[in-house]
């Protein structure tokens, strides 16, 4: 579905993210991985549109999308969301979510019925008419999803939609974005929280220094020496292999 | 037609001169506090109003009204930023601006209230005895605010750079917060700095006096051209303000000898908008808008 | 544009009624004053599309409301064409202005204090060029002849004219009131709240934006057409004037910028405090700007909502569950 050809962007010297490649199969849930600074979101923004690569390609459901502004990209199909969560303040719960839903229904009513819709199935029913302003953390994090479905995207790319939630919040989140994959949707996220990734990713890439070093399932790559070197710094696959023997 | 455009130069760079330092007072608050002060050009009217009447009735020439205006005109502007603008605005970057404007609404107004808006100067023959450089005639007042507005640069910025209250000017301009955990006051320091934009008006306004008028109206001319001189220097650059100044000066001069008097300062207008539109950094910008 | 509480309605009511008071009073002073804040309140109307909802504050609206008035100016006096056409004119003249400011302050990604001034110095421009060229009457300002009549636009009873503004002030409002419930409202309002996320979710944040000035600059125009058929005369101080931007600006901040009725209220309840203190201290020129800014300042701080965000808090219908909470 989403295919991304050795992008790259550098910021005056320094090359931020360096020949990534990655694909995202319809229907997969696929994980980006890397400490901090690996250019992850980089990566996104340039996915989504909201900067142009030095080089590469983005491919979007077969189609050549490198470069379009993010308007464009949305409209087929495609959303990012924020690592920090952006709501609308001055909206209600229910006005921040047909925001999304206008793409697709220029008709007021229309647009509130579908966010009123989304809203229940995410189980923000209750919250509808409250000030966005008013929403908890996780709350926000239910409302960036919301909006971004309500466009009617068929793949999301979520940065660090876990970052900031007690474990409880995020199996619930976490069973949320089952549940909307099982609808028929596709997920790339950016994620810091292990549990959240190795229950939900069948695949995953990890950056560092804006190069990809590994692609497998996530069982894998807590394996991979390498892996473990970028997150816990160099040497740490052999002091880890070391104390297991001791 | 060319023998008078050194002239018109020389005259226009003189003029740039005390736009320059007019301008150094705003990007030195825009720079630190990283506000744009709307009511820069009430002050500097205001300060020509009070070196006005110190000649009037005390008979005080402005040149000599110097040391006394700076001190004054310090404390207002470290009034006006500690108890009124920073207070009332908020926090928020438009705000600011609203309350500066309002400042400028009501000063400009009350002048014309109290001072009407007959046009007013000073008569010191002196200012006007000319002074010949490459074949152009030039008023001795002119010279001197040139003089004085290219010392006062490197002053400002030898304060700058050189004592402990300038580099918590610095500090603060850079990193707010850190310069908090150092123990600088930064509303202290925020109320200095407006203090010391608002003395450089308050030099401009007795430079400017003895070759020039006041009105209430002459704040409202003044603070546009100054936003244009800030803004083609580079938002908070001390060095860009003093060529965009010159540069500014020298383009309305020529505006007004090719296009007519009133025409003059429309090239400043359409510098102002093409920088804008074009180079939101300026000459000597570090950051884009 | 229904009150959302007791407040509101209150509000809302006393300036309908004092409107509507007009009508008995018979009072030419009260009318012409009147006649005069319901053209500002246009202005402000055209203000607050930008600027209240859109976020974008202009300090030049002059720019727009003066080209709306010249356009027409310029067709009826240099060139004998018919009033409504010229009406007409001024108000496509107001939308151009506003989308060509708007285009090129948004193309370089103008922002805040930045657009706020490249607004006025657009509007600065204009004023030196309306004063300096023959089409525009140079620098003594464009007059229509006097001739009373529908074909001309031109009425001698001021009762007429105001009930003339009366509806095209409810217009504007009822158009903005839709705009506010449309698509473009609600993405015009997402795009002040937060312009990353409006373009994560699908907007094209610059064309919502040349559109808001173009409508906006309609709206002035018109505002600039009304002075202009209501006083026959203009010059370039009086329609491209820092004090038109100004008025434009401070009627909604004080009413309630992004509200419907907040640039009305805000509007007549500044020119009536204005028009008070003139009679208090003897017309003295000037003194109801340093009024309004002294009121400007005071609801920065105390009313960010202004007067409507103030009455929405006083007796709430709808009883809204914990939004404190």
């Amino acid at each position: 579905m989403l295919e991304v050809r050795n992008l790259s962007k550098s910021f005056g010297g320094l090359k931020a993210v360096d020949n990534a490649s990655l694909d995202v199969p319809e229907g997969g849930i696929v994980g980006l991985l890397g400490p901090n600074g690996a250019g992850k979101t980089t990566c996104f923004t340039m996915i989504a549109g909201f900067t142009k690569p030095n080089k590469g390609t983005v491919r979007f459901m077969g189609r050549d999308v490198t470069g379009l502004p993010p308007h464009r990209i949305c409209e087929m199909g495609m959303i990012r969301t924020f690592q920090i969560v952006q709501p609308f303040a001055g909206l209600t719960v229910q006005e921040n979510i047909a925001v999304g839903a206008y793409l697709h229904h220029h008709d007021r009513a229309e647009a509130m019925a579908v966010a009123r819709q989304i809203g229940k199935r995410l189980g923000m029913g209750a919250m509808l008419d409250r000030p966005a302003s008013s929403l908890t953390i996780a709350g926000r994090k239910r409302l960036e999803l919301a909006r971004a479905l309500a466009t009617g995207a068929k793949l999301l790319l979520l940065d660090e939609v876990m970052a900031g939630l007690i474990p409880s919040e995020v199996s619930e989140i976490v069973g949320i974005i089952r549940q909307i994959r099982d609808e028929g949707h596709t997920f790339l996220m950016i994620e810091h929280v292990m549990q959240a990734v190795m229950s939900l990713a069948e695949t995953a890439y990890v950056l560092n220094h804006g190069k990809m070093i590994a692609h497998g399932t996530p069982r894998e790559l807590v394996q991979d020496p390498g892996v473990v070197e970028a997150y816990l710094g160099h040497g740490a696959a052999a002091r880890l292999q070391e104390g297991h023997h001791a | 037609m060319s023998s008078l455009i050194l002239p018109a130069v020389l005259s226009g760079l003189t003029m740039g001169a005390v736009y320059a330092l007019v301008a150094l007072g705003l990007t030195l608050i825009y720079g630190v506090l990283h506000i744009i002060n709307f009511a820069h050009g009430s002050l500097l009217m205001l300060a020509l109003y009070a070196a006005y009447f110190l000649f009037v009735h005390l008979g005080v020439d402005p040149y000599l009204a110097i040391p006394i205006l700076l001190p004054v005109f310090f404390c207002l502007g470290y009034a006006l930023q500690r108890w009124l603008i920073a207070p009332m605005s908020s926090g928020s970057e438009q705000n600011v601006l609203l309350v500066t404007l309002a400042l400028a609404l009501i000063i400009d107004n009350l002048a014309l209230y109290f001072w009407t808006s007959n046009t007013r100067s000073v008569d010191i023959p002196y200012a006007y005895n000319t002074v010949e450089f490459l074949g152009a005639y030039l008023p001795l007042g002119r010279v001197i605010a040139f003089f004085a507005a290219l010392a006062a640069a490197p002053l400002l910025w030898l304060f700058m750079t050189r004592t402990r209250t300038g580099s918590a000017i610095r500090a603060v301009a850079i990193e707010k917060r850190g310069a908090e955990i150092v123990g600088i006051d930064v509303n202290h320091t925020y109320a200095i700095c407006f203090g010391i934009g608002t003395a450089c008006v308050a030099l401009a306004a007795c430079l400017l006096l003895p070759t020039f008028y006041v009105t209430p109206q002459v704040g409202y001319t003044f603070v546009l051209v100054a936003f244009t001189t800030v803004v083609l220097g580079g938002m908070g650059s001390l060095p860009g303000a003093l060529i965009a100044g010159l540069l500014l000066g020298v383009i309305e001069s020529l505006c007004g000898l090719f296009l007519g008097e009133s025409l003059g300062q429309i090239g400043i207008f359409i510098a102002f908008i093409l920088i804008l539109l074009f180079k939101p950094s300026g000459l000597l910008g570090r950051r884009a808008a | 544009m229904k009150p959302q509480s007791m407040g509101q309605a209150v509000l809302i009511a006393l300036a309908l009624i004092y409107l509507a008071s007009l009508y008995f009073m018979s009072s030419p002073v009260w009318m012409g004053f009147t006649i005069n804040a319901l053209i500002v309140a246009v202005v402000a109307l055209a203000w607050n599309i930008t600027g209240g909802f859109g976020g974008m504050a202009s300090f030049g609206h002059a720019a727009m409301y003066g080209t709306g008035a010249y356009a027409s100016a310029i067709l009826q006096v240099q060139y004998g064409i018919n009033a409504w056409i010229a009406f007409g004119a001024g108000i496509v003249a107001g939308a151009a202005m506003g989308a060509f400011i708007g285009a090129l302050a948004f193309r370089y990604g103008l922002k805040g204090s930045y657009f706020a001034l490249v607004t006025l110095a657009f509007a600065e421009v204009l004023r030196i060029c309306a004063s300096s060229f023959a089409i525009t009457g140079g620098g003594s300002g464009l007059q229509l002849r006097l001739e009373p009549g529908l074909s001309t636009l031109q009425f001698n009873d001021r009762a007429v004219v105001y009930t003339i503004l009366l509806v095209i002030v409810a217009l504007v409002m009822a158009l903005t009131a839709w705009l506010k419930y449309s698509r473009f409202g609600a993405y015009l309002i997402a795009v002040r709240e937060n312009e990353d996320a409006a373009r994560a979710l699908g907007i094209d944040t610059y064309r919502i934006k040349v559109k808001a000035m173009a409508i906006s600059g309609a709206f002035a125009g018109l505002a600039g057409v009304l002075y202009l058929q209501v006083w026959l005369f203009i010059d370039s101080a009086v329609v491209y004037g820092s004090a038109v931007s100004i008025e434009a600006l401070i009627g909604p901040i004080i009413g309630g910028a992004g509200t419907v009725w907040g640039p009305l209220i805000g509007t007549l309840g500044l020119h009536l405090l204005g028009e008070g203190a003139k009679h208090l201290l003897h017309n003295a020129p000037g003194l109801n700007f340093v009024l309004y800014a002294v009121v400007l300042i005071c609801a920065l701080r105390f009313l960010p909502q202004g007067l409507m965000g103030l009455a929405a808090r006083i007796g709430t219908f709808r009883k809204k569950e914990n939004d404190n909470a």
